[in-house]
C-alpha cells in the first residue's frame, strides 16, 4: 500500500502533466474549428 | 388616373444551398436560383456541380471560378501597408525558421467551406507554408516566408478568395489574454486532477470509517491528501483569497470571502488534524469545491471573452489606410501618415478617412452612421465630409482638413472612452448577498462553539469549523457564473452577443429605453414607400432608372424589381443633386426632385403638385415623374419602420419600460415614426447631435438605469454612457465598441427577446442561490446538532453544485438555433 499508492499518485501526475503541456501550447484555444478540419480531404498524399 | 399604392418591403429570407445556414440581408441575391451564406460556400458549391465533388483539379477551377464572383467593392486594393517594416515589426512574430507569423481579421467566414478554402492557401501562394483558420473567431493564422512572398501579396490573394483581410488591432494585449487563459485552465487541469486523486484516497479513509483500518494506513493516507491538496489549495485557491483580500481592503463585498473562509478553515483544520493524529480532514471537500469553482469560472470567462472578441474584432474593420495623392500618382499610406493639407483620393464605396473639403469630383455620401440621416446627400467641390461617412457613387478628390483623434468621429470616440471608464460597476446580486451570508455564518459558528462548549467542549471547535466547510459557498459560489455563462452562450447562439454576465442583470431593472431611429427601428435606407400616379409610366422608370447609382435610383429599381421594364435604347443625362433625364425608346423620361423635374416639364396632372406636400408632412423626400413633358406621378422615398417594431416596443413596454426615439434625423419624421409606434410625443425627439443624444441619456441616468439601442457611430457615445447599450444589427464598429449587447440578427423583436432571455437568465440565478442556501441550511442544521462529519459534507457538497449545473445548462433561457429557428449546418 505505502508503494502503491505513491505509483497510483505517479500515473496521474504524468496526465496532468500532459494536460499542462497541452494547455500550455494553446491546444485549447480553439475547439471549433479541428472538428471541422477533419472533413477536409487532402488533396495531397500525407506525409510530404 | 391617379394611384396611390403602399410599396411594401421585400424581405426574403433563404438558406444557404451549400450548407444550409442562413444568407446574410446583404448577401442575398434576388432572382438567383440560389443563394449562398458566403464566398466559400459558392465557390464549392460551383466545384460540387461540376465534379460531384471537389477533388484535386478544384483549385485552378475555383480561381478562375472566384475572379468571376468576387463581390463588387472597392477593388484593388494593393494592401501596401501590410510592408511596412514598423507595422510588421508590431503585428508579426518571426519564428526560428525565418518565417514570419502573423493573424488577420476575414470578413465573410462563415461555416466550414471557408475552412477549407482558407487552408488552401499554401497551395494557391508559393512562399504561404501554413494557413489555419479559427472558425469562430474569424481570424486566420499565416506563416509565410518573407523571402519569396509578401504580406500583401498574401492579403490580395485572401481577398481574390473573397475574404477582405484585415490586420488585427491590439494583438499584444489579445497574447497577453490568451497567456491568462492558459493559466486559468492550467489551474482548472491542476485542481481537477488533484481533487480527483484526494477523493480517491478518501473513499479508503471512509472506507476505514465504517469497517475500521490500521492507524498507521490512515495516517498515511491523511499524509498524502495533506500533501496533494496543498498545490491545489495554494495555486488554485490563491485565486480566491487574493481577491477576498482585495474586497476586504476596499471594503467591498465579494464571493471570494465566504468561499476563502470555507476554504481556510477547512484546509488548516485538516492540516492541524493531520499533524495531530485525530480529528476530522476535509481535504476531499476542500479540493472538489476549489475545482468546482475554477471551472465554473473559467467557463464564464471563455463565454464573456468570446462575445468582447467578436465586437473586437469588429472593429479591426475600420480601414486601416488612405490613398495619398502626390503628382497625381495614388499611393497608400497606412491612415496613421495622413496629415492636414494632404490630397487623398476616396473611391466609390470606401469610407472617407478623414475630416476635409472636396476638391474635385461629386458623389452622393451615405452619413447615416454619423449623422442619422438614411438619405444619402449629394457633395461636390467644396463641400465638407466627414471621415466614417461611405462614398456611395464616385470617386472623390478630398483636401484633408483633420486626420485621427480631431475628426468629428474622433471627438466622439474619445467621449464614448471617457464614458465607458468612468461607468461604476453594479454589485452583483450574488456579492450583495455574500456580505449577509459571511455574517450569518460567522454568527452560526460562533454560536455552534457557545452551544458545544457547554456540551462537550473537547468537540466543540470540530463541530464549529465543520460548519464552516459546509457552509462553504460552492453552489452559492457557482450559482451566478454557472447561470450567467450557460445564458451567454445560449444568447451566443441564438445571435445575441453579451459582454458581460452584469448586463443581464441590469436589464432585468425597468427604466427608460431609448432607441436610435435610423437603422434600429428602421432599416437605415431609402426605400420607394409610396408611388401616386401614372402606373404605365414605371416600366419606363425602371429603365431609366437602371443606368444610375443614385441611391434613390437603387431604391426604385429594388421595389420595381419584380415589375416589367421597358426594352427599349435608353439614353440618359444625370443632374448632379436634381435628377435624370432619358430617351426611353421614342419617349422622354424625366425623374427627379419637384424643383428639377418642374422646371423642365410643361405640364402637371392635376393633384399631384399637392401630393408633393403630403409626401413631405409625411416625412418622405418626394420625387416626381415626368413622362414626355408631362408630370405624371410622385414617389415618396422614405425608411420605412421595420415590421415588427410596433409588436416588439409594446412588449418591451408590457415589461415596464419607458420608451423614445432619439434620432438625429428631421424632428418631424421623428414625429411620424413615433406617432405611428404609439410612443408619447414628449419621448420622440428629432434633430438630436450625438453630443445631444449623450447628454440626454447621462440626464435620464439621474432618474434610473436607461437602455440605448442605437447602431451609429453617432449612438456610440450615449451607448456607453447608458446603464447598458445595446447595437442593432448592421451597426457601425464604434458603435460595437462602446455597447454593451450586440445583437447579430436584425428586427426589433431582439430586443423584446434580449430582455425576455435576461429576465430568464435572473430567474435562473434566483433559483440556483435558492438551492445552494437550502443546502447550506440543511448543512448548518446538520453541523450545529453535531451529526455531521468528513462523509455527509463530501455528499452533501457536490449534490448541491450538481444541482445547480443541471439547473443552469437545463434553462432554456435564449431561444437558439436549435429550438428550431434556423435551419442548422449540416
Amino acid at each position: 500500500m505505502f508503494i502503491l499508492l505513491p505509483v497510483a499518485l505517479l500515473f496521474s501526475a504524468a496526465a496532468l502533466g500532459v494536460f499542462l503541456w497541452a494547455s500550455a501550447s494553446g491546444q485549447f484555444d480553439d475547439l471549433e474549428t479541428p472538428s471541422v478540419r477533419i472533413l477536409h480531404e487532402d488533396d495531397e498524399p500525407p506525409g510530404r | 388616373m391617379l394611384l396611390a399604392e403602399e410599396v411594401g418591403a421585400r424581405v426574403t429570407a433563404a438558406a444557404c444551398a451549400q450548407c444550409g445556414l442562413p444568407v446574410p440581408a446583404g448577401l442575398l441575391e434576388a432572382g438567383a436560383p440560389r443563394q449562398f451564406c458566403c464566398a466559400g460556400c459558392r465557390a464549392v458549391h460551383a466545384l460540387m456541380d461540376e465534379h460531384g465533388r471537389a477533388h484535386e483539379h478544384g483549385l485552378d477551377r475555383q480561381r478562375a471560378a472566384r475572379s468571376s464572383w468576387a463581390p463588387a467593392r472597392p477593388g484593388d486594393r494593393r494592401y501596401a501597408e501590410l510592408d511596412d517594416p514598423g507595422f510588421q515589426a508590431r503585428t508579426c512574430r518571426r519564428g526560428p525558421d525565418g518565417l514570419l507569423a502573423t493573424e488577420l481579421y476575414l470578413e465573410g467566414v462563415h461555416c466550414s467551406a471557408c475552412v477549407w478554402l482558407v487552408e488552401k492557401l499554401p497551395g494557391l501562394l508559393p512562399g504561404v507554408v501554413e494557413a489555419r483558420l479559427d472558425l469562430s473567431r474569424s481570424q486566420v493564422l499565416v506563416r509565410w516566408d518573407p523571402g519569396v512572398v509578401r504580406l500583401s501579396a498574401v492579403a490580395r490573394q485572401l481577398r481574390a478568395l473573397g475574404y477582405a483581410p484585415h490586420p488585427r488591432r491590439g494583438m499584444r494585449a489579445e497574447e497577453v489574454r490568451r497567456r491568462e487563459d492558459r493559466v486559468a485552465l492550467a489551474r482548472v487541469g491542476l485542481a481537477g486532477a488533484v481533487a480527483g486523486n484526494v477523493m480517491a484516497i478518501a473513499f479508503a479513509l471512509y472506507g476505514g470509517m465504517l469497517n475500521g483500518m490500521e492507524p498507521e494506513f490512515a495516517a498515511f493516507f491523511r499524509w498524502a491528501s495533506l500533501l496533494l491538496a496543498l498545490p491545489s489549495v495554494i495555486w488554485g485557491g490563491g485565486v480566491f483569497f487574493r481577491g477576498a483580500w482585495t474586497a476586504l481592503r476596499l471594503r467591498a463585498l465579494s464571493m471570494d470571502l465566504p468561499i476563502s473562509l470555507g476554504l481556510l478553515a477547512g484546509f488548516l483544520h485538516g492540516a492541524v488534524n493531520t499533524v495531530r493524529g485525530t480529528g476530522e480532514v476535509y481535504f476531499d471537500s476542500v479540493t472538489a469545491l476549489i475545482f468546482l469553482l475554477l471551472f465554473g469560472r473559467y467557463l464564464l470567462r471563455r463565454q464573456q471573452r468570446a462575445a468582447g472578441d467578436a465586437a473586437e474584432l469588429a472593429a479591426s474593420l475600420y480601414p486601416s489606410s488612405a490613398r495619398l495623392l502626390e503628382d497625381g500618382q495614388a499611393r497608400e499610406v497606412p491612415l496613421e501618415a495622413l496629415v492636414p493639407g494632404a490630397l487623398v483620393e476616396v473611391r466609390a464605396g470606401e469610407l472617407v478617412p478623414a475630416d476635409g473639403v472636396i476638391v474635385a469630383g461629386q458623389s452622393t455620401v451615405d452619413a447615416s452612421l454619423l449623422s442619422g440621416e438614411p438619405v444619402p446627400v449629394a457633395v461636390a467641390a467644396g463641400d465638407r465630409v466627414h471621415a466614417g461617412t461611405l462614398n456611395v457613387a464616385s470617386r472623390l478628390e478630398l483636401r484633408v482638413e483633420r486626420t485621427g483623434e480631431d475628426t468629428r468621429v474622433g471627438r466622439l470616440m474619445t467621449l464614448v472612452e471617457a464614458h465607458a471608464r468612468r461607468r461604476a460597476p453594479i454589485v452583483q446580486l450574488a456579492d450583495r448577498i455574500s456580505g449577509r451570508f459571511v455574517a450569518a455564518v460567522l454568527v452560526l459558528a460562533a454560536a455552534t462553539l457557545l452551544l458545544w462548549v457547554r456540551v462537550d467542549p473537547a468537540r466543540a471547535l470540530d463541530h464549529a469549523v465543520a460548519l464552516l466547510i459546509v457552509t462553504c459557498p460552492c453552489a452559492l459560489g457557482l450559482a451566478t457564473p454557472l447561470a450567467m455563462s450557460a445564458a451567454i452562450g445560449r444568447a451566443a447562439r441564438g445571435g445575441f452577443l453579451v459582454k458581460g454576465g452584469d448586463v443581464l442583470e441590469k436589464l432585468t431593472r425597468p427604466g427608460r429605453m431609448w432607441l436610435d431611429k435610423t437603422g434600429t427601428l428602421t432599416e437605415g435606407r431609402a426605400r420607394l414607400v409610396r408611388w401616386c400616379g401614372d402606373v404605365s409610366a414605371r416600366p419606363l422608370v425602371a429603365a431609366a432608372e437602371a443606368h444610375s447609382s443614385h441611391p434613390l435610383a437603387l431604391a426604385f429599381l429594388e421595389a420595381l424589381s419584380g415589375e416589367p421594364r421597358s426594352r427599349d435604347m435608353v439614353e440618359i443625362i444625370e443632374t448632379h443633386g436634381g435628377g435624370i433625364e432619358a430617351r426611353v425608346g421614342e419617349r422622354s423620361v424625366i425623374v427627379g426632385s419637384p424643383a428639377f423635374v418642374e422646371s423642365r416639364a410643361k405640364e402637371v396632372v392635376s393633384g399631384l403638385a399637392t401630393e408633393v406636400d403630403v409626401l413631405v408632412g409625411a416625412g418622405l423626400t418626394p420625387v416626381l415623374v415626368a413622362v414626355d413633358g408631362r408630370v405624371v406621378a410622385a414617389a415618396g422615398f422614405g425608411d420605412p419602420v421595420r415590421g415588427d417594431a410596433g409588436a416588439a416596443l409594446a412588449r418591451v413596454r408590457g415589461l415596464g419600460w419607458r420608451l423614445g426615439i432619439l434620432s438625429g434625423d428631421h424632428a418631424r419624421v421623428v414625429a411620424a415614426v413615433g406617432a405611428g409606434l404609439g410612443l408619447e410625443p414628449a419621448m420622440c425627439r428629432g434633430g438630436v447631435s450625438p453630443e445631444g443624444k449623450l447628454d440626454v441619456v447621462a440626464a435620464a441616468l439621474a432618474q434610473g438605469p436607461v437602455v440605448m439601442v442605437g447602431d451609429g457611430v453617432n449612438d456610440a457615445a450615449a451607448l456607453a454612457a447608458a446603464t447598458v447599450g445595446i447595437a442593432v444589427h448592421g451597426g457601425a464598429e464604434a458603435a460595437l465598441a462602446a455597447a454593451d449587447v450586440f445583437v447579430m440578427r436584425p428586427g426589433v423583436t431582439r430586443i423584446a427577446e434580449l430582455l425576455d432571455g435576461s429576465r430568464r437568465t435572473m430567474r435562473v440565478v434566483r433559483r440556483n442561490l435558492a438551492f445552494s442556501l437550502g443546502y447550506n441550511v440543511i448543512g448548518v442544521g446538520l453541523a450545529m446538532s453535531g451529526a455531521l462529519n468528513p462523509l455527509v459534507a463530501a455528499i452533501l457538497m457536490p449534490l448541491s453544485s450538481l444541482t445547480v449545473i443541471i439547473s443552469s445548462y437545463r434553462a432554456r433561457t435564449f431561444r437558439t438555433a436549435k429550438d428550431g429557428e434556423a435551419p442548422t449546418c449540416r
